[in-house]
């Protein structure tokens, strides 16, 4: 018998049944909510008469549409305030731990769950938003969900679920200076297309995913779902462990050895079977932007936006609609654009050490007069430690300024809007027609792109500033 | 609760043929704060299918008097990005009971089947089919029988078989929803959570 995936073997530990011509009864230990996809799942157990199964088992937090200003203040905005309250509403009657817009552990779901250790190796985790597949970097069979699966897991701590097919991305070799884990991704989904993980879970692989750090494993298996696929994960190893330890929520002590004794079984056998595998080699990776209006439209900065021709016939309609959008001629250079925009934050790119990258790289230096800079960070803790560390004052000097926890411009629920017709260099996930605000452009890249865009005004490659 | 119960249909098709429509366009971010399921189909497609003002935009299909029906056709990757529930409400909502493509994003796929929408997938060749029929007569019929699992130009008699799980389609067929499903097991659950420990 071939040996099993490290996807198979998390999966298989959590089907309590199989329906016959259907979906598998998947066991879910760890699920994440906020204020947006989560009311309608509640109000659904609330008119069935029925309680949360597992309390416990579910951990919330506002990130969706809060403001990244004033946060001591109630919500200005009405419907936001509302949903907001809800959440805390829902929660209290339930008795689901909630971190509010006040409490020291906020910050977008994604971020929160791994700084406070509530993500570890081998579990299942789902949440009310795509990107959910964050928590893939640590081993884990995470993914999002609709609100009907919310209410699903609410209810009964499973969903109902088809099991999706495996593929393994490896990326060998090393990576160059200024080449970082968000170019990896771009790279990877310029390469498949915004669909051609579809179907798929990913495992990533190979020397380069396993040099980089747990922020840059995370931003990786992020961006799963803009192939397509369902989720991404990455097996885990001491990198993982070290960092897990000594976070809130992770096992302490003689049991924190016990974990990693279990955890260090969690890969993929040598003779399992992918159905797909892919290869790439890391010394072909350079700095990545998008160019046009879906994450699979990416290219190196050095590089020119395909011509017509380029692309495929089957595709060109649709090509020419999204370039058309962005206001980009079709076979023009990517590097020198003007750009207005700068948003460095979200659940891709919102943590510590992404903040560090930009502080390192732009201290000393003033970011061009005309690009409004936009830094948030993921959580509370990010914040804080961004303090403690210096960064927001080094920020600041540089004429940059942080804003409050929240998932901000990456989806403008909130004020951060990117006016319509500019154009942003985003850290964020989506570059979708409006995503960032109606009519607004967006390219997406990574910290160091952003930062160096922010210094220059224009895309710049980020080698290029020394 | 219960989803509607799938009937068959036989209705004109309003056609979106443009690759990857993300759940961003199906239904922007600015239009989730809401906490009901209703009412969404109001702002479905709102920034292709309204300005700025308000006012609607006269190429795009819903807002052509020429389409109509309970039927959505749209390109490759449909429903990709987002994992907002909104967007299969919202398509609901306006009217449609059965989205057809030659490809679905995973996450829309499973929330149209909890709605009751069903998501048709087609091949290339027959995609191409419906969108050419549709150009040739904007009120050109198509049926979808989910019993047999099959999807007819009424015009050509061009037809496909289409997948679905028996799971699923007893589901739709009869209303019923997975909720009801996993409630039903909930001792099974309980006992699985007692084998792990």
């Amino acid at each position: 018998m071939a040996g099993k995936t490290l996807f198979d073997k998390i999966w298989d530990a959590h089907v309590v049944d199989k329906i016959k011509g259907g979906p598998s009864v998947l066991y879910i230990d760890k699920h994440l909510i906020h204020e947006v996809t989560s009311p309608q799942a509640f109000a659904g157990i609330d008119s069935r008469g029925i309680s949360v199964f597992r309390p416990e088992q579910t951990v919330a937090t506002p990130d969706h549409n809060v403001p990244t200003v004033d946060q001591h203040l109630p919500i200005k905005d009405e419907l936001s305030r509302f949903q907001v309250n809800k959440l805390t509403e829902n929660c209290e009657k339930h008795g689901v731990t909630l971190y509010g817009l006040n409490h020291p552990y906020q910050g977008i779901v994604h971020v929160i769950g791994p700084e406070l250790g509530i993500t570890q190796p081998g579990m299942t985790m789902v949440c009310g938003d795509s990107h959910t597949s964050t928590h893939g970097a640590f081993g884990s069979v995470a993914f999002g969900i609709g609100t009907s699966e919310v209410e699903m897991v609410l209810a009964t701590q499973c969903i109902l679920q088809p099991k999706p097919k495996k593929m393994r991305i490896s990326v060998e070799g090393e990576l160059s200076e200024g080449v970082t884990a968000k170019d990896v991704i771009l790279y990877i989904i310029a390469k498949i297309t915004a669909s051609g993980g579809t179907g798929y879970f990913i495992e990533y692989a190979g020397s380069a995913i396993r040099d980089l750090s747990m922020e840059g494993r995370m931003t990786i298996c992020n961006m799963s779902i803009e192939s397509g696929a369902r989720g991404g994960l990455i097996a885990p190893d001491q990198t993982t462990f070290d960092y897990v330890k000594g976070r809130e929520f992770a096992p302490k002590g003689e049991e924190f050895n016990q974990a990693v004794e279990k955890w260090r079984k969690l890969k993929s056998d040598d003779d399992a079977v992918f159905d797909k595998e892919l290869v790439f080699e890391a010394a072909d990776i350079e700095p990545m932007i998008t160019y046009g209006t879906n994450p699979g439209m990416g290219a190196k900065i050095k590089d020119h936006i395909p011509t017509v021709e380029e692309v495929d016939p089957a595709t060109r309609e649709s090509y020419k609609k999204s370039l058309a959008y962005m206001g980009f001629e079709p076979g023009s250079p990517i590097e020198g654009r003007e750009v207005d925009y700068v948003f460095v934050g979200s659940c891709t790119n919102g943590r510590i050490e992404d903040l560090r990258e930009v502080v390192k790289f732009v201290k000393g230096r003033r970011k061009a007069d005309q690009v409004t800079a936009w830094i948030v960070p993921g959580s509370k803790q990010v914040e804080k430690q961004a303090n403690e560390e210096g960064i927001t004052a080094a920020l600041e000097a540089s004429g940059f300024k942080l804003r409050q926890p929240g998932c901000s411009a990456c989806l403008a629920m909130n004020d951060d809007k990117i006016p319509e017709g500019k154009l942003a260099v985003a850290t964020s996930n989506r570059n979708f027609e409006g995503r960032q605000g109606p009519g607004s452009r967006t390219m997406l890249a990574s910290p160091l792109a952003a930062a160096a865009a922010a210094l220059t005004g224009r895309v710049t490659d980020p080698r290029n500033i020394n | 609760m219960s989803i509607e119960k799938f009937q068959n249909i036989e209705s004109a098709a309003v056609p979106i043929p443009i690759e990857n429509v993300d759940t961003d366009q199906i239904i922007p971010a600015r239009f989730l704060k809401a906490t009901t399921r209703e009412g969404f189909g109001e702002n479905l497609f709102r920034d292709w299918r309204y300005d700025k003002s308000g006012n609607p935009k006269a190429d795009f299909p819903l807002n052509n008097p020429k389409f109509s029906g309970a039927i959505l056709v749209g390109g490759k990757n449909f429903g990709s990005g987002s994992s907002r529930e909104h967007a299969a409400w919202a398509i609901h909502d306006y009217g449609f009971k059965v989205v057809i493509s030659n490809f679905f994003a995973d996450i829309f796929k499973n929330n149209a089947l909890n709605n009751g929408l069903l998501p048709v997938q087609v091949s290339d060749n027959f995609l191409v089919s419906i969108f050419k029929a549709i150009e040739a007569d904007a009120g050109t019929l198509i049926k979808v029988d989910l019993e047999k699992q099959e999807i007819r130009l009424l015009a050509t008699g061009e037809s496909e078989f289409f997948q679905i799980t028996p799971y699923k389609k007893e589901c739709l067929l009869n209303g019923y929803d997975d909720i009801e499903y996993l409630l039903n097991i909930k001792e099974k659950i309980a006992q699985f959570e007692k084998s792990r420990t």
